[in-house]
């Protein structure tokens, strides 16, 4: 008997979800909503009595201090009207207010934690429960229409790619009539070698496979020498294999460069300045699911970023979660398995103010997408207890209909489980969650354009995270690690156990018996068994001796084990379901049978003229403007939610200043508790260089996040890089030519600062479609550093710490406002973007490195964005003091004599630095030979000023205004 | 009075809670080994099944994370299994004259299973389940981490030294501290059972951000009746190490954090009855 359960807050304390409701409902527009309370409804299917039922309610589902219930079924009929009695709703307001109800379920098969943890719950009351569904109820009360409320529904309440919405339904009970459906086998081949070009585009077609022609006929031909169709799941596993999410095939191709021949683009570029440089403490590069450098004598460090943009462009909060949820099984599966300590997350949106007029069909709004990307990112982080302490949000109009999420994880794992490798007659292990229908195609469909239908054709692409499944793998997965329980291990991803079986077994062969795989409801294909993308699950190569040890490390975290199939050696891969034969390829077919591809790229410098802009004598609202724009102001909003200090390590913290509150540059963490050896990671990135030129976009990224690090105090001599490019559809030329461009800019540029790259990866075909117009992502490359600091104690922040001490520009300013901000808010992008100056970039971080090593420097803020004027604003105001800089004291090239330029081009390379008087010989001595100006002072008061190179006052702010222009924007 | 409990070299025992979702562990076993304990980290499928163990310790603490998820409410799911399959051995341990301490997470844990406040030297709320205080959403209606300054308020917890100002973090989104009655938190207050009050950074009770939850009368942390039972909300095992500390580049690397006092006062307090 199932019965329904409503869980609702007292009147007399806040109902906290439904305000953060009612001001979202605020933030869409619709005004005459004057109450609203939330209702957590919970059904419960089992054997049980009135008593029992008052039993969960009372001593489990409520806190009866702040809620109460009502039951349907069960414990009585509906004892009491939730609307007019005891909730007292609907009778504030109007008099002629309408009361609406809104309930929103889960659909069947997207996963929902809660229910497993109500069962568990109930059992602990000595009870038991067959099943559990969940949903939540809104009551709306205000003068509304029904499409107010549909509108409601839809753009607040729920996502209808993942849930079901009723509107004014009373007593739902969800039964589900196709809960007895069963899987009956049927062995499906398709009829492909008899298919003409037509058909077999066709095919590739119905089956969302994306397979173009030249790789069906290879596909046609391979089976043709056997003389039989392909089933189903073989056609399915090959589509995977060779997915360009899984195969890299356009970076990794031919590209015919204006008739330049680039055999392999990745390793002429990002991979060969690592085997240029040839650092010893790089450990594992571009093989393993991360890089791996040294840390310190007893551990190594690995490092991931990854690209979720496809799945959050549809449903935020799902795509967000399974983004971050993917990255820490990225580093679980790296070696043997490392730990994860610290989570790095980055995004592109559209601007958070864009009206909804100008959002395309099908796609959700922009602060629709921050909000959900940053609450599932933040909910997954924080329930595994991985600090998230460093990141960075961008936005243009260009990511709209297409946002880019990456996440990134670093891990700390012990030197001696680094290698793994399977042995022929180990058994295959699954571990971890369920398999349902979760993100089928998900690998093929994240590699192709994003339409208006792409919600309706992709629906099960998208999948929900259960961060506390995974957080029980990571627990028994490093004790079964630490007792040497298993050879070799990767995590189930994009493509499911096809890739992660594929890729263990390339070596060997597998055979998997596909009826053994545990699932979350009946009635699943061999074929969805295999390719379905379901989170929270690893893939072990068990010694069949270790078999029951292993088992029962696993059990006795509650997490399910299962042996699945074994590597046999035969370098086959062979699949049976039931003991019927359903797949049989040739691993060597599926690994290098991919035929080679060639594409055309072209580049030519696009030209935005640099504008005429006329001097002025004051740029103090300028200043405010580039403070308070999109990209540089305050993430407190988003900073605060994550848990950046979990697990103890936090040194540098991204929120820094007199208040907790100014924008630290890189994050710094003790990774061992009793060690002072740390870790620096930052990022860069800056897509308005790359609309003038991605070789220069790509140079400053890397420029920006090494600037970071030598920011707090670390030093280039340890510094691993990674790229992760977000592309627009590199089939044309152009865009291609871009790719291009930014990785020979990342090659030259590495090289250069002697940083080599150890992982990386690509999502290309980010554009979206709507109607005849397509959009693409502007080029996006995101550049992640990590450095391995010797001692933390030497780490400084950006804050200014006493009036007095003197404020230093290093680096040389040059007329670079190309892409900048200044050029942004007024309208323009110009063309003379920011370069790295081979000359003197590297010498001077290493200078300045070298005296922050001596204790000579007392804060340093990086200059990027809005240049030496929002940096210097910046350190003023997060440390509560004023400044007065000279801008006749800046070292310009010969040419700079605008103010303008000085105060906001964006040159690379530059810092302001705060030393105390006493020490500035020393410290000039240190710096000497590279170009620097002692610019002014930190004062005693509240104002910041800077003087023209004439001696006159063109800024002059108080900093609690300056401040208040970077913190509004964001709050919300 | 001294405690059973076998030990090695004299040391006192402290016993890690685990459970699925279980995340502040790691740091906590540090801070509490600083402090001088040994300290082992139990899954409580094992304390379940072997109900005996519980009571080879001398220091019980349930750390800090998203037990379960927090599904339903925060803590609460622990709490259940706690009250139904350890609630003999976990009052048994406190009549012992054992120690007991609950962050964050654990605080949450405690409180809804009624180990704390336990008023009137009974731990009566155990009986009949009448929950009188609860923690639940923050009136920010979000998670939020940021740095508190704490002040004491009472000698009643061995944990806690009266009048002093203690500076650590806070990262939840339920640790709104609310009493059911007026004059149920006028009783706690009364019987010195309020330990930890947000502040200023002068120590003077203040509204929002220094109250970061909006907890009534400032309340963070509160001991039961016989102040062997702390559960708090901040992070005291976030503040160890100098280097913690949010602004030690501008102020200085104090000799240890404010949050070791704690461990120590605990550890001490056993290491002088054993």
């Amino acid at each position: 008997m199932v019965t329904r359960i409503e869980v609702f807050t007292k009147t007399n304390f806040p109902d906290a979800i439904g305000n953060e409701v009612a001001s979202e409902i605020a933030n869409i527009g619709i005004t005459f909503v004057d109450e609203i309370r939330t209702v957590q409804v919970y059904l419960i299917d089992g054997n049980l009595s009135k008593e029992d039922i008052k039993r969960i309610c009372s001593e489990l589902l409520i806190d009866g201090l702040t809620q109460d219930y009502v039951c349907i079924n069960g414990l009585s009929e509906r004892s009491a009207d939730i609307q007019t009695g005891k909730m007292k709703f609907g009778q504030k307001g109007r008099k002629d207010n309408a009361v609406y109800t809104i309930e929103v379920a889960r659909k069947r098969g997207v996963m929902d934690p809660v229910e497993s943890t109500v069962i568990k719950g109930i059992r602990d009351l000595g009870l038991s429960a067959k099943s559990v569904k969940t949903a939540k109820r809104f009551l709306l009360a205000g003068s509304l229409t029904i499409e107010q409320v549909e509108t409601i529904a839809d753009k607040v309440l729920a996502n209808k790619i993942i849930e079901d919405v009723f509107i004014n339904k009373d007593n739902l009970f969800y039964e589900d009539k196709n809960d007895t459906i069963d899987y009956v086998f049927h062995r499906n081949t398709l009829e492909i070698l008899n298919a003409d070009d037509e058909q077999l585009l066709l095919i590739s077609q119905m089956g969302q496979l994306y397979l173009n022609l030249q790789e069906m006929k290879a596909v046609q031909e391979y089976f043709a020498t056997f003389g039989r169709n392909p089933t189903d799941v073989e056609l399915e596993t090959i589509a995977q294999t060779w997915s360009e999410h899984c195969m890299h095939k356009t970076f990794r191709g031919i590209i015919d460069y204006d008739g330049k021949l680039i055999d392999n683009l990745l390793a002429n570029t990002v991979m060969k300045v690592t085997s240029e440089l040839n650092k010893p403490w790089c450990v594992s590069v571009f093989k393993d699911n991360a890089g791996i450098v040294e840390f310190d004598e007893n551990y190594n460090i690995c490092f991931k970023v990854e690209t979720h943009n496809h799945p959050s462009a549809i449903e935020p909060y799902g795509g967000a979660n399974t983004g971050i949820g993917g990255v820490i099984r990225d580093t679980l599966g790296t070696g043997l398995g490392a730990k994860p300590i610290l989570n790095t997350d980055v995004f592109c949106f559209g601007p958070l103010d864009m009206r909804q007029e100008m959002i395309p069909e099908g796609v959700l709004h922009p602060k629709r997408i921050f909000k959900g990307v940053v609450a599932g990112v933040r909910d997954y982080g924080n329930r595994m207890g991985i600090p998230t302490a460093n990141g960075a949000i961008f936005f243009d109009e260009r990511y709209t209909g297409n946002p880019l999420v990456y996440c990134g994880n670093v891990g700390l794992i012990p030197k001696d489980k680094c290698k793994k490798v399977s042995h022929e007659g180990d058994l295959i292990l699954l571990v971890g969650g369920r398999t349902g229908r979760d993100g089928i195609h998900g690998a093929t469909f994240s590699s192709v354009e994003l339409t208006h239908q792409s919600e309706v054709v992709s629906g099960g692409a998208v999948q929900i995270g259960d961060p506390i499944m995974e957080k029980k793998v990571t627990d028994a997965l490093l004790m079964a690690r630490d007792r040497g329980l298993y050879n070799n291990i990767t995590d189930c991803g994009a493509g499911g156990l096809s890739s992660a079986v594929g890729e263990m077994g390339e070596e060997l062969g597998a055979v998997v018996d596909l009826e053994k795989v545990p699932l979350k409801y009946d009635g699943l294909s061999y074929s969805e068994i295999w390719i379905s993308e379901a989170q929270e699950r690893m893939v072990l190569s068990v010694p069949p001796g270790n078999m029951e040890e292993i088992r029962e490390v696993f059990e006795r975290e509650d997490v399910e084990v299962t042996f699945i199939g074994k590597f046999t050696g035969d370098k086959r891969l062979r699949l049976r379901y039931k003991g019927e034969d359903v797949a049989d390829i040739e691993m060597a077919f599926l690994h290098d049978g991919l035929p080679g591809m060639t594409r055309k790229a072209t580049w030519r410098s696009p030209s935005h003229k640099d504008p005429a802009i006329n001097e002025k004598k004051d740029y103090g609202e300028d200043l405010k403007k580039i403070l308070s724009s999109w990209n540089v102001c305050s993430k407190e909003w988003v900073i605060r939610q994550y848990d950046h200090e979990v697990q103890g390590g936090s040194v540098m913290k991204p929120l820094q200043g007199v208040n907790n509150d100014g924008p630290g540059d890189a994050c710094i963490i003790r990774p061992v508790l009793n060690s002072n050896k740390g870790i620096i990671v930052s990022n860069g990135m800056n897509p308005k260089y790359g609309d003038i030129d991605p070789y220069y976009m790509a140079a400053s990224a890397i420029d920006e996040a090494l600037r970071q690090i030598v920011s707090v105090g670390g030093s280039l001599e340890r510094v691993a890089l990674l790229d992760n490019f977000s592309w627009g559809n590199t089939s044309k030329p152009e865009c291609l030519g871009g790719l291009v461009r930014a990785a020979k800019g990342c090659y030259d540029t590495a090289l250069y600062y002697e940083t080599p790259f150890i992982s990386g990866k690509d999502s290309l075909n980010n554009e979206f479609k709507s109607g005849d117009k397509t959009i693409s992502i502007p080029p996006t490359l995101l550049i992640s550093a990590i450095c391995i600091m010797p001692d933390v104690t030497k780490a400084i922040s950006m804050d200014v710490k006493s009036p007095d001490n003197l404020i230093y520009i290093l680096g040389m300013t040059k007329n670079e406002l190309g892409g900048s901000h200044y050029y942004y808010i007024h309208g323009f992008i110009g063309n003379s973007v920011p370069k790295v100056d081979t000359g003197i970039g590297k010498k001077t971080m290493d200078l300045l490195a070298s005296a922050t090593e001596k204790g000579l420097v007392r804060s340093c803020h990086d200059c990027s964005e809005g240049g030496l004027a929002v940096a210097a604003a910046e350190m003023s105001f997060a440390g509560g003091y004023g400044m007065e800089l000279d801008l006749s004291q800046v070292p310009v090239e010969e040419g700079v004599d605008r103010d303008d330029v000085i105060l906001f081009a964006e040159s690379n390379s530059r810092f302001i630095v705060e030393v105390q008087p006493e020490k500035h010989q020393e410290f000039e001595k240190t710096i000497s030979g590279i170009p620097y100006g002692c610019i002014g002072k930190v004062l005693d008061d509240d104002i910041f000023t800077i003087l023209s190179q004439n001696g006159e006052k063109v800024i002059s702010e108080k900093i609690s205004d300056l401040k208040e222009a970077w913190q509004a924007t964001l709050r919300l | 009075m001294t405690i059973k409990a076998e030990t090695l070299n004299n040391k006192p025992k402290a016993i890690i809670l685990r459970t699925a979702g279980t995340n502040c562990d790691y740091e906590t076993k540090y801070a509490l080994e600083k402090a001088g304990a040994d300290v082992d980290l139990v899954h409580v499928n094992q304390l379940v099944k072997d109900k005996g163990l519980l009571g080879s310790y001398h220091i019980f603490v349930l750390p800090g994370g998203f037990t379960y998820g927090d599904d339903i409410a925060a803590g609460k799911v622990l709490a259940n299994q706690l009250r139904h399959h350890l609630l003999d051995e976990l009052m048994q341990f406190v009549d012992d004259g054992k120690l007991v301490i609950g962050i964050c997470n654990g605080f949450q844990v405690l409180i809804k299973m009624g180990l704390l406040p336990g008023i009137n030297g009974t731990h009566s709320s155990l009986n009949g389940y009448r929950q009188e205080f609860t923690l639940t959403y923050n009136d920010s209606s979000k998670f939020e981490d940021r740095w508190v300054y704490l002040k004491s308020f009472s000698n009643k917890s061995v944990f806690v030294d009266k009048d002093c100002l203690l500076y650590v973090p806070i990262a939840h989104a339920e640790g709104k501290f609310v009493a059911g009655k007026e004059g149920e938190l006028k009783a706690l207050g009364k019987s010195g059972q309020i330990i930890f009050k947000y502040a200023d950074k002068d120590g003077n009770i203040a509204n929002y951000p220094w109250n970061p939850n909006g907890s009534m009368d400032n309340i963070a942390g509160i001991c039961d009746s016989t102040g062997r039972v702390l559960g708090m909300m901040p992070h005291p095992e976030r503040y160890i190490e100098p280097t913690q500390h949010p602004r030690w580049t501008r102020e200085g690397l104090k000799s240890e954090g404010d949050g070791l006092a704690i461990f120590r006062n605990a550890v001490n307090y056993i290491a002088g009855i054993l």
